[in-house]
């Protein structure tokens, strides 16, 4: 994984709620071996019609959305199935980030092991990120802070370890292998065996 | 017992399976008893394990099988099945491959037990209350009707399972949920979920392991239960258990993986000993009467939409999103569904496609024909389930009613396969997600009972099923 300290950007809205994995990357893109080059299928039924024309509407194909790596979307973002195509496919696109209200659990945890990164803010800002796309916005991992145009603070949640791996970049698995023993203890004395 | 030792389903299992507990820095190392493994999101954690030179930790808590980009069309033996598209076979040779290499065992096309991963795990006996089970797949929480904790974890997840044996978890709030009272004729556990899902949201489980319990779900037998339990990630949990009793005992007695002897006598005993104790607090709780629900379907593009059969869809109050998804579903506010034609149905998937949804199903077509214009697309869950069914005759009443009958797998559920619903098609389908394009591009889903599902191919449009019941 890729470290990331600090993240600027513009922004682009998606204020729907509940976006599922399946408008993030739909299944039929999940016959694949590898986790690259899914950007060419994000949102692949929103970004293009029937015909595999781009859809001008959505937002991603604006001309305004061009190098915005923070998305902001509505409720609930990337509930659903636990396809990590779905990160795959935003981080492969461009995208580095998405602040909602709330993000689901699966699509949050696969995030999060992939060094893109799920903001979680309050209402009030919420909706002002709604209200303004395209505005200037940084995310400060270490401090765990969004800034928004004119200065204003926000901290938003994030586990402490789950940080620590963005910073450094760090790949969980070592830090699993590390408890080699321990795991050998655990299944030599766990009263019943599976 | 005192309320601070007291503890709920969930917590027994959770500190059971604690290698290492969590701090304040660092997640709880969590061992895992079953890691069940599938063709679509496996490839890429079986390249990092190559790598990284990392061989598979337990090879023996490690079951595999095919199902999501698997064909359903009939063959002679299942070993002539054609797979559609270049990309999917593919990725079959590789799960097959990459189960040969590091030496799992994989239900592929040459075993009898191969089936849809959330029906064979149960059916092999494999599924044991108390255990931890996860796979890449978010209807993981089927296996928690047993009262094993059972999620849904991405591909990076996988691979530490696959290396370790264990994953890296925050442990997550309990929500319990209580259905009381008696379910009606016609109303089933698919209709329990979707009238949870209705009230609490499609988020409303977010961070929480589910507990299901009360009378409805107590009288519930297993197949009613998984159904249940599967449908948690569409609340937005990461899990949903139910507490094991006599009923998940003589469900899993004989069952090949079953524990055997005087091994099965303890089982038993500690599989009892695992039900929240009366004393234990949950963070949060909810309370449902399973006396009032009805038959449920839903009418927008997520499981939280969802209204009783025949009842009118709501306006949403100018909601955006909820404008959008009446939009896409071509339903009109104040209007009940069954307005609407319907094109295809789908019984199947891991919600919907054990025995007893087939013959709920069968029950209802049995001498009877399927509107005309209607394709209906019967998908056993297993290979298992699709010789009972054929042994009790189900296949010849789905086919003489002018129903399809297929090999087992995922099918319709997400159209991976070459199964697909035609654009703008309405389907109703016993499936649990009714996203847009889940079933096909343009694609219209609408979630029901496998009654409701065959009483709406009856009438060619969304209907009741309790004008269809017989004693």
């Amino acid at each position: 994984m890729r470290a990331i300290r600090k993240l600027e950007s513009r922004t682009v809205v998606l204020p729907s709620t509940d976006v599922d994995t399946d408008q993030i990357i739909p299944a039929r893109f999940l016959t694949t071996t590898s986790r690259e080059g899914l950007g060419s299928s994000l949102f692949y039924d929103w970004r293009f019609t029937a015909d595999g024309k781009e859809n001008p509407a959505f937002i991603l194909n604006r001309p305004e959305s061009a190098d915005c790596s923070i998305l902001v979307a509505g409720r609930n973002f990337g509930c659903g199935s636990s396809r990590e195509h779905a990160p795959w496919a935003l981080l492969d696109y461009g995208l580095r980030a998405v602040i909602s209200t709330e993000i689901a659990d699966i699509f949050r945890s696969n995030s999060l092991k992939n060094g893109f990164l799920p903001i979680v803010v309050d209402e009030d800002t919420h909706q002002w990120l709604l209200d303004n796309p395209g505005c200037e916005v940084s995310i400060d991992v270490e401090k765990s802070t969004l800034t928004l145009p004119a200065g204003r603070v926000v901290s938003y949640p994030i586990d402490n370890f789950a940080r620590y791996c963005l910073l450094e970049g760090i790949d969980q698995l070592g830090f699993l292998l590390q408890h080699k023993d321990a795991i050998q203890q655990f299944e030599e004395e766990r009263p019943w065996k599976p | 017992m005192h309320e601070a030792t007291a503890k709920t389903l969930f917590e027994k299992v959770w500190s059971d399976h604690i290698v290492r507990d969590e701090t304040a820095d660092t997640p709880a190392v969590l061992y895992i008893d079953l890691h069940l493994i599938h063709e679509v999101t496996t490839p890429q954690a079986f390249s990092l394990l190559r790598e990284k030179g990392l061989s598979v930790r337990r090879p023996d808590l490690t079951l595999g099988t095919m199902d999501h980009s698997t064909p359903t069309t009939p063959v002679r033996t299942i070993k002539d099945l054609a797979i559609v598209g270049e990309s999917a076979a593919k990725q079959v040779v590789a799960m097959q491959d990459n189960c040969r290499d590091f030496g799992l065992e994989l239900h592929g096309f040459d075993s009898e037990q191969r089936g849809i991963v959330h029906v064979i795990g149960p059916e092999l006996g494999a599924t044991q209350p108390g255990k931890t089970i996860v796979c890449g797949d978010s209807h993981t929480s089927t296996h928690g009707a047993f009262g094993a904790l059972a999620f849904g974890i991405g591909t990076t997840e996988v691979g530490h399972v696959l290396a370790t044996q264990c994953l890296l978890q925050r442990k997550p709030r309990t929500l319990a949920i209580e259905v009381t009272g008696k379910l009606r004729q016609g109303v089933t556990a698919k209709d329990v979920i979707l009238a949870i899902i209705g009230q609490i949201g499609v988020d409303g489980g977010t961070g929480h392991c589910i507990e299901f319990r009360g009378s409805a779900i107590e009288a519930m037998d297993m197949e009613a239960r998984m159904t249940v339990c599967n449908m948690s990630i569409e609340a937005g949990a990461r899990a949903g258990m139910i507490a094991p009793d006599e009923t998940t005992l003589a469900y899993l007695a004989g069952r090949p993986r079953a524990p055997k002897g005087s091994a099965w006598e303890a089982a038993c005993k500690r599989w009892l000993s695992l039900k929240t104790d009366s004393a234990a607090a949950f963070d949060k709780s909810v309370s449902i009467t399973g006396t009032d629900l009805q038959p449920m379907v839903t009418f927008g593009t997520n499981p939280g939409m969802v209204i009783p059969v025949g009842a009118a869809v709501p306006d949403g109050n100018g909601n955006a999103s909820f404008r959008k998804a009446l939009d896409y579903m071509k339903v009109t506010p104040g209007k009940p569904l069954s307005q609407a034609k319907v094109d295809v149905v789908f019984i199947g998937s891991c919600t919907n496609s054990r025995i007893s949804d087939l013959q709920q199903a069968a029950n209802i077509l049995r001498g009877r024909k399927v509107a005309a214009g209607v394709r209906v697309l019967v998908v056993p869950g297993s290979q298992q389930i699709k010789k009972e069914a054929e042994r009790l005759g189900l296949d010849k009443v789905f086919i003489e009613s002018g129903a399809e009958w297929r090999e087992s797998g995922c099918s319709m559920c997400l159209g991976m396969n070459g199964d697909t619903v035609p654009s703008g098609q309405l389907s109703v389908s016993t499936s649990n997600r009714n996203f847009e394009g889940r079933q096909g591009i343009g694609a219209r889903t609408i979630l029901a009972s496998p009654m409701t599902a065959a009483a709406s191919a009856l009438e060619g449009h969304v209907a009741d099923p309790r004008q269809f019941l017989r004693e």
